[in-house]
């Protein structure tokens, strides 16, 4: 027998929840490298790192909040941690770009040199969140688990396949929407919004209309560091915190953003999406989904997969090649790579 | 030439204080603590390095060994995964600090490329606590390769049995991809389908990824009573099970001796209760002594006991030749891990180093309870294991 409704439970289970959580995670990363890219013209290899710093003090932050019984009920406790997390994150990486990425913008480097520059940032970062934290795996979350549990889920409408959705997935693409909006609106409607896409667009023009460039750069690494923050912590909350696994994000985080356009933040977000449903949608194996939609003696023996989930990474580097091949400047007008 | 002749006076200058050190004996003995530092296990080499590096200093500040000769132990990095990094820091272990044998590698994949790319080329003895590929039975190694670990094709077959006790016949098997994971669901898949069980899918995963939903859908899809993760504790095999927890795909977890630690239960918290699996490991004396003397790490986590007695197997098999050079002693392991001769504990390395000085034999036990078959691996003895109320506990050894 046909049964859509719970071939539809199915997927949105184990394809669309996950998918929307994940790509948000991504977005929200994307839109910190591809704001660099935009304004500071470099891409950014520390951006995984960034978020791992941000995450790490964010995470010592909610266990001093936990030791003191502070706590936001269903909520996690991260979210009243999460300005503390982004304040001194942004304080690391504008004494980075002080240290390290002022010298070569007072030289006119080429942008090769920042990227290489930033990989040695990256490595600092990375010895120095494993030398604070530990590279153990932190779990930091509290607060309630679930919006809906399967069990329940089934329960109540009687279908025999559940749909879970945890709090911090419903977190995340809630924060995605805010941050999001926030950000479009700083960069188009504020003073200090425009003049960085003035300066992204033509940085000698820009200066010449007396736009503080040293202002924009900074604004731009808090903008970046927050991004990040925000993005490693949801990640963090929806996973877990492991330094290894951040340092690997920023693969992912750079496929979306290229295929999305680089240095425009819709192509970020949209490239985000892009990713996580292509992993997911393609490598499926929709033997049960097929089951539940076909009349009953056409079962399927095989696991009705398209691709086994080894691919997974082909099928977005895959994406990914063919956006630089057909379309250099990603799916959204971005600068070509 | 000015650099060439700069680092030969520091070389010159470093031997020359080695020597000094020890005292006119002639020059320390180094061994190389050769595992994953950093990388997937990371956590768990946290509690295998020292437990090598005191069977180590166990046996240097003993006095007895080749005539009071001191040990040293160099660490170096096998990163676990990547094989070009394990290879360079064997390299220097054995070319620049000159060991005189390796504790490692630790996971398979980078221990068979540092076996083969360099320690067979070099005559170098490697005793590897950990890794359990069963390729590495076969592997060309001139008698220099050993396993305080057994090899997987054992443990395949251990833990078809744990599940077939439980009456549960229909598995899903996801492993990580790479010589263990790969190694370790080949292994099961034959051991499990031969006793009548099915596999209904074995698909693999990438370790240290972002996201393992695609994962878990396509697992949940194929279906199946338990899933058997074949992964790594720190890594994809945990992502997979908080995955298949959160959409409600499987409840019960089979877990192998990558994914035994108390790190999981920590992390994943009561939902994993009901859970099973094996872990090397053995309920024997020396065991428990071992988890007692274990000082400023755990003994009984995974591996520490085997790399305690990888490191101690290297150092009795040199006191049994009466030398430090791996040709002489690769001979003497297989001697001095195996009956005849007096048993010997954890914690009894100098009375060993007696016996042998005197021309006795002895049949080291250790911490592993280690008895080394065929190409000079471990026999493997197992401790099945259940989580309860998000603790490990002990149900029994096979």
């Amino acid at each position: 027998m046909s049964d859509p409704l719970n071939a539809a439970a199915l997927l949105a289970n184990f394809v669309v929840v996950p998918a929307v959580a994940y790509g948000s995670q991504l977005a929200l990363g994307a839109l910190g490298v591809t704001l660099i890219y935009g304004i500071l013209r470099f891409s950014n290899f520390a951006h995984g790192d960034t978020m791992a710093f941000g995450t790490m003090i964010t995470i010592l932050f909610t266990w001093w909040f936990q030791s003191m019984g502070l706590s936001l009920g269903p909520l996690p406790t991260a979210l009243i941690a999460l300005p503390f997390g982004i304040v001194l994150c942004a304080a690391f990486v504008l004494l980075c770009d002080r240290t390290v990425y002022r010298f070569h913008r007072a030289n006119r480097a080429d942008p090769v040199i920042f990227v290489i520059a930033s990989v040695g940032v990256m490595f600092v970062m990375n010895g120095l969140v494993r030398f604070i934290i530990g590279p153990d795996d932190q779990n930091f979350s509290d607060g309630q688990r679930f919006i809906i549990k399967a069990r329940e889920f089934k329960q109540m409408t009687g279908l025999s396949e559940g749909i879970s959705i945890k709090v911090s997935q419903g977190i995340t693409v809630v924060t995605m929407i805010i941050v999001v909006a926030a950000l479009f609106w700083f960069l188009n409607k504020t003073r200090t919004g425009k003049s960085m896409r003035a300066y992204s667009d033509n940085e000698d023009l820009a200066l010449l209309s007396g736009i503080n460039p040293d202002r924009v750069v900074a604004v731009t690494w808090i903008l970046a560091a927050a991004l990040a923050t925000i993005a490693g912590t949801l990640y963090g909350l929806d996973k877990s915190f492991k330094p290894f696994t951040y340092f690997q994000l920023l693969l992912p985080i750079f496929a979306s953003a290229i295929v999305g356009g680089l240095g425009n933040p819709l192509g970020a977000i949209a490239g985000g999406f892009v990713i996580a449903f292509s992993e997911i949608t393609v490598t499926y194996a929709y033997k049960k989904f097929a089951n539940y939609i076909v009349p009953g003696d056409w079962k399927a023996d095989g696991l009705m997969q398209l691709l086994s989930t080894n691919y997974k990474f082909a099928v977005s580097f895959l994406i990914l090649l063919m956006v630089l091949l057909f379309r250099p400047t990603g799916i959204f007008k971005g600068k070509s790579v | 030439m000015k650099k060439i002749l700069l680092s030969s006076v520091i070389a010159a200058s470093l031997c020359a204080a080695g020597a000094s050190q020890a005292d006119g004996h002639g020059g320390d003995v180094k061994i190389g603590v050769f595992l994953g530092l950093t990388g997937p296990i990371e956590s768990l080499v946290a509690n295998m390095a020292p437990a090598a590096e005191q069977a180590i200093s166990e046996v240097s500040e003993s006095g007895k060994f080749l005539d009071g000769k001191k040990v040293e132990a160099v660490r170096a990095d096998t990163t676990c995964v990547d094989a070009a990094a394990a290879t360079a820091a064997i390299e220097r272990l054995i070319t620049s600090d000159k060991v005189s044998g390796v504790v490692g590698g630790d996971c398979s994949g980078v221990t068979t490329a540092a076996l083969t790319n360099v320690a067979v080329p070099n005559g170098m003895v490697m005793v590897s606590p950990s890794a359990t590929s069963p390729a590495l039975s076969t592997v060309e190694d001139n008698g220099l390769f050993f396993r305080t670990a057994p090899s997987d094709a054992r443990q395949g077959v251990v833990m078809t049995e744990v599940i077939m006790d439980r009456g549960i016949k229909e598995v899903a098997v996801t492993y990580t991809n790479n010589d263990y994971g790969k190694g370790l669901a080949d292994a099961f898949q034959t051991a499990f389908e031969a006793a009548g069980g099915s596999v209904t899918i074995s698909a693999s995963h990438e370790d240290g990824k972002a996201d393992y939903s695609a994962e878990v859908g396509s697992l949940a899809a194929a279906g199946g009573e338990v899933l058997v993760v074949a992964g790594y504790i720190d890594q994809g095999g945990k992502g997979i099970i908080q995955g298949s927890l959160d959409t409600g795909a499987f409840d019960t977890f089979v877990l192998p001796d990558g994914m035994v630690g108390d790190a999981l239960p920590e992390a994943i918290g009561p939902d994993l209760n009901g859970s099973f699996g094996q872990a090397p490991g053995t309920d024997s004396e020396g065991a428990g002594i071992f988890a007692e003397m274990a000082e400023g790490y755990d003994g009984t986590s995974p591996f520490a006991g085997e790399s305690y007695d990888a490191a101690a197997l290297i150092l009795l098999s040199m006191q049994a030749a009466g030398s430090s050079d791996p040709a002489d002693y690769k001979g003497k392991l297989m001697d001095v891990a195996n009956a005849p001769g007096e048993q010997i504990l954890p914690g009894e390395l100098a009375k060993a180093l007696e016996i042998l000085a005197g021309g006795g034999d002895i049949d080291y036990v250790g911490a592993s309870n280690v008895e080394l078959i065929g190409a000079g691996e471990s026999a493997g003895n197992y401790r099945e294991i259940e989580i309860k109320d998000g603790a490990l506990s002990t149900v029994g050894y096979r």
